[in-house]
């Protein structure tokens, strides 16, 4: 009976599937002869940092790539430290990061090839509503810090690594706040992605440096935190050292042979096209009323 | 560091085993003794929960715990309590049904006879026990494993927070994701023997304590 009933579903499976076969062959009827018609399209691995991935920037651009070059783009969305790992043992075709000497870095190292800027985003500080150490108000981020560390607040950081994490670093180096770390009993090393570390602070009243576009995307599951230092709008921030410059590295084929240097080149061109940059400079204003990001 | 990280690991682990063992091998014992309505009904969910993926405990437990939960007043969220909790859920099925199957091999006569030869219930059921001892090692030593290897549920609720709730394995995860794979693979390592060192423990606990075990 039971064998019966199988047989029976996989006919049918089998028949709706040769229907849908049929049916898909007859929709392709291939009237533009394209230099290469029925190619399958090519993989490109692109490592990137949760912020790009996290905000829905690339789910809105990246098919007008993969139509363009007939091409297949496999995102990998981690730090910055792990994306640029990916690149240098040539697990991935081309990086897009945030954390310039490392970029720098990479480059002079030889594991990448031709640095070009994309866009810029701002970092800004939230925290508790209620803001414990009084720090709203301030517009720049490293007094902001000095004085969540003087009123010993809670204090969410990435701990990882990431361009935001390193960001993090340089600003209580300018803030002369010393030694930041788990001792002090109110900085917390989440050591995760900034949609769990908003999660921390959320749930621990705790201050945390977040990129803009994460916090838009995620603000509203986040009913007690607000933002304390940078505006509600990227244009409000006056802070320069809470500007995140992007950059798009295709990775070193001398290094590694196997590398889609070509499409990462390509993807590297058209991601600073003027017509992407259009799409990017638009991004975000009808869902979050304002763009995540600048392209410059 | 490292060695915080260890220690923590096995705190955790080690009462969170304790935990599931207080619960579950008294409980795999009852099931493997007892015969009543529905009983094949507790065995398959408790078989199911043998299973239960540790990321769908995690989330119960941070459901639990969080801000907008039932329990939000214990302040447990992100702390070792919380992730205690969770590896104890995660590990007490397993102690349970593996304890079940080693006290049900034990020769069914033996519990009747020590019962008409005057035994009362809870000793008999001590005895048998015994005899499953190897059983119930066994238990404990699955339970460890799995607590200790356990990672999505201790980064869900703990949070990976480092001097307060990182662990051996969210460790691992964090040094993977930055690209330091020499020290994730160090890590791992340090997992294994840990586990290696444990359950060797175990075991020599298990052969000197057999006269222990009589005296009782």
């Amino acid at each position: 009976m039971n064998t019966q009933i199988f047989s029976l579903k996989s006919i049918l499976a089998t028949t709706l599937f040769s229907a849908a076969l049929a049916l898909s062959s007859c929709a392709a009827p291939a009237p533009t002869a394209a230099p290469t018609p029925a190619a399958p399209p090519a993989n490109m691995t692109l490592a990137t940092t949760t912020s790009t991935n996290d905000t829905g920037l690339l789910a809105a651009i990246l098919p007008d790539f993969e139509r363009q070059y007939n091409a297949k783009v496999k995102v990998i969305a981690v730090g910055t430290g792990q994306a640029l790992k990916l690149g240098e043992d040539g697990n991935a075709d081309v990086v897009l990061v945030h954390a310039r000497a490392q970029e720098d870095d990479f480059v002079a190292k030889g594991f990448g090839i031709n640095r070009r800027d994309v866009m810029v985003n701002d970092f800004i500080i939230v925290g508790p509503t209620a803001d414990p150490a009084k720090v709203k108000g301030e517009a720049l981020a490293a007094p902001a810090l000095r004085k969540i560390a003087e009123a010993k607040a809670n204090f969410a950081s990435r701990g990882d690594n990431s361009g935001t994490n390193t960001k993090e670093k340089d600003l209580w180096k300018i803030s002369a706040v010393t030694p930041i770390s788990s001792t002090t009993g109110w900085y917390y090393a989440v050591g995760q992605g900034m949609g769990e570390t908003l999660t921390f602070a959320n749930e621990k009243a705790a201050y945390t440096l977040t990129d803009r576009g994460t916090w838009l995307a995620q603000k509203n599951r986040l009913p007690n935190l607000s933002i304390i230092v940078g505006g509600e709008k990227v244009v409000q921030n006056t802070d320069p050292a809470l500007q995140n410059p992007y950059g798009v590295i295709p990775v070193n084929p001398a290094k590694h042979p196997n590398i889609k240097a070509n499409l990462a080149e390509q993807f590297a061109v058209w991601i600073t096209s003027p017509a992407t940059k259009q799409k990017i400079a638009l991004f975000g204003v009808e869902e979050f009323g304002q763009a995540l990001f600048r392209p410059l | 560091m490292l060695w915080s990280v260890i220690l923590l690991s096995l705190q955790v682990s080690g009462l969170a085993l304790f935990f599931a063992a207080f619960i579950g091998v008294p409980f795999g014992a009852w099931l493997a003794l007892t015969r009543f309505r529905g009983r094949s009904i507790i065995l398959a969910v408790l078989y199911t929960f043998m299973g239960l993926p540790p990321v769908v405990v995690g989330l119960m437990v941070y459901l639990l715990l969080s801000q907008t939960g039932p329990f939000a007043q214990l302040q447990w969220l992100f702390t070792t309590n919380a992730m205690v909790m969770a590896q104890a859920v995660i590990s007490t099925p397993i102690v349970a049904g593996t304890v079940m199957a080693a006290v049900s091999g034990v020769e069914p006569d033996l519990r009747r006879q020590l019962l008409s030869l005057g035994a009362t219930p809870l000793r008999a059921m001590w005895d048998v026990v015994f005899e499953a001892r190897f059983g119930v090692l066994l238990a404990l030593v699955a339970g460890f494993g799995r607590n200790i290897s356990e990672v999505g549920a201790v980064m869900l609720v703990g949070g990976n927070i480092e001097g307060f709730t990182r662990v051996l394995t969210t460790a691992i995860v964090l040094e993977t994701r930055q690209g330091k794979f020499d020290l994730a693979v160090s890590l791992g390592l340090v997992l294994l023997g840990l586990s290696f060192l444990v359950n060797g423990l175990l075991l020599i606990l298990q052969t000197r304590t057999n006269g222990i075990w009589r005296a009782v």
